[in-house]
């Protein structure tokens, strides 16, 4: 199985709306070591002109996989993702994950870049509000290794 | 933005910022434990961050750190010293060395066995947009320094925040 590159554009079907808890910020805050008291008091996110608690700036990714899983998982995509390095990863924020939040993720297959016998598959995942507006954009991409019997074809 | 935000005296003036600047480090340690914890927060569950003898069969030395954990924990340095999480507009990093985090010989499944020195400095300031870029150094620092030829290696590579501060 390798990485079809016809797929590169395609756009999924968007993941089920997440909606971000207090409790899963403090989690995942307490998970990245941050330190910051706008993560775990709506006290000190208010002081700071916030609704609610802050996510920490990765907390993104949390949303974005729930998205990415339909590329990855698509067997028209042909990722094998027991051959799946990851290679980068970015966050642009038009504005920061609040708890209370209700977001809404949806993938597109950036790019495909053949690389040998394997592939780098660079994933863009688009977090939205419920009235539509662009909240944060998720790009991921995906260094996935060929299988012996592929790499000793290209060798 | 609310008074209480633009009084903050934690939040740093872009008037001042040049590039080259420093703005802080800290070191951050991983356990076994650690990779747990980030695996339940973020739901990534792969067993390289949790099962040895899987890692070993798909090609690793042993149970490494989520990237994404790395990649995570680095930014909150950025945090403190813009004095808002949320201002953290744009934030990157490419993932060019594993951290491996293995089982530690003794104490409880808590005990460190990694650790991280983060260190950040100015890139770039736009004044027009009120915005700084810092570049982070995130090096993991060898475990037992009396062994020859260790020394800290780059794990993340084009690691940059861009922060709004006006």
């Amino acid at each position: 199985m390798s990485v079809n590159t016809a797929r590169e554009g395609h756009q999924y079907p968007p993941a089920e709306p997440y909606q971000v808890s207090r409790e899963a910020v403090r989690e995942f805050a307490v998970a990245v070591k941050a330190e910051h008291r706008a993560h775990y008091e709506v006290d000190a996110a208010e002081l700071l002109g916030h609704r609610d608690l802050v996510a920490p700036p990765s907390f993104a990714v949390v949303v974005a996989q729930r998205a990415e899983a339909a590329a990855i998982e698509d067997p028209e995509l042909g990722v094998d993702f027991s051959r799946v390095v990851h290679a980068d990863e970015r966050f642009s924020h038009h504005s920061p994950i609040l708890a209370g939040d209700t977001l809404h993720a949806q993938v597109t297959v950036d790019r495909i870049r053949v690389m040998g016998a394997g592939a780098m598959v660079t994933t863009k995942v688009e977090i939205t509000t419920p009235e539509g507006d662009l909240r944060s954009t998720v790009t991921s991409s995906l260094l996935v290794r060929a299988d012996e019997e592929n790499e000793e074809a290209a060798a | 933005m609310s008074d209480q935000s633009t009084s903050s005296p934690s939040t740093p003036d872009i008037d001042t910022l040049e590039k080259g600047q420093e703005i802080g480090s800290r070191e951050i340690t991983f356990s076994r434990a650690d990779l747990i914890a980030y695996a339940a927060a973020s739901g990534d569950h792969n067993p390289i961050h949790w099962n040895e003898r899987f890692a070993r069969e798909v090609g690793l030395d042993g149970v490494i750190a989520h990237g994404m954990l790395t990649m995570g924990s680095a930014v909150d340095l950025v945090s403190s010293w813009a004095g808002d999480p949320g201002a953290v507009l744009d934030y990157q990093a490419r993932f060019t060395k594993p951290v491996p985090v293995p089982d530690a010989e003794q104490g409880g499944p808590d005990t460190p066995t990694a650790t991280l020195r983060i260190s950040g400095k100015i890139g770039a300031v736009d004044a027009e947009a009120g915005t700084a870029r810092v570049d982070l150094s995130v090096e993991l620092l060898p475990q037992e320094p009396e062994t020859e030829d260790a020394k800290p290696q780059k794990v993340l590579a084009k690691s940059q925040a861009v922060v709004k501060l006006a």
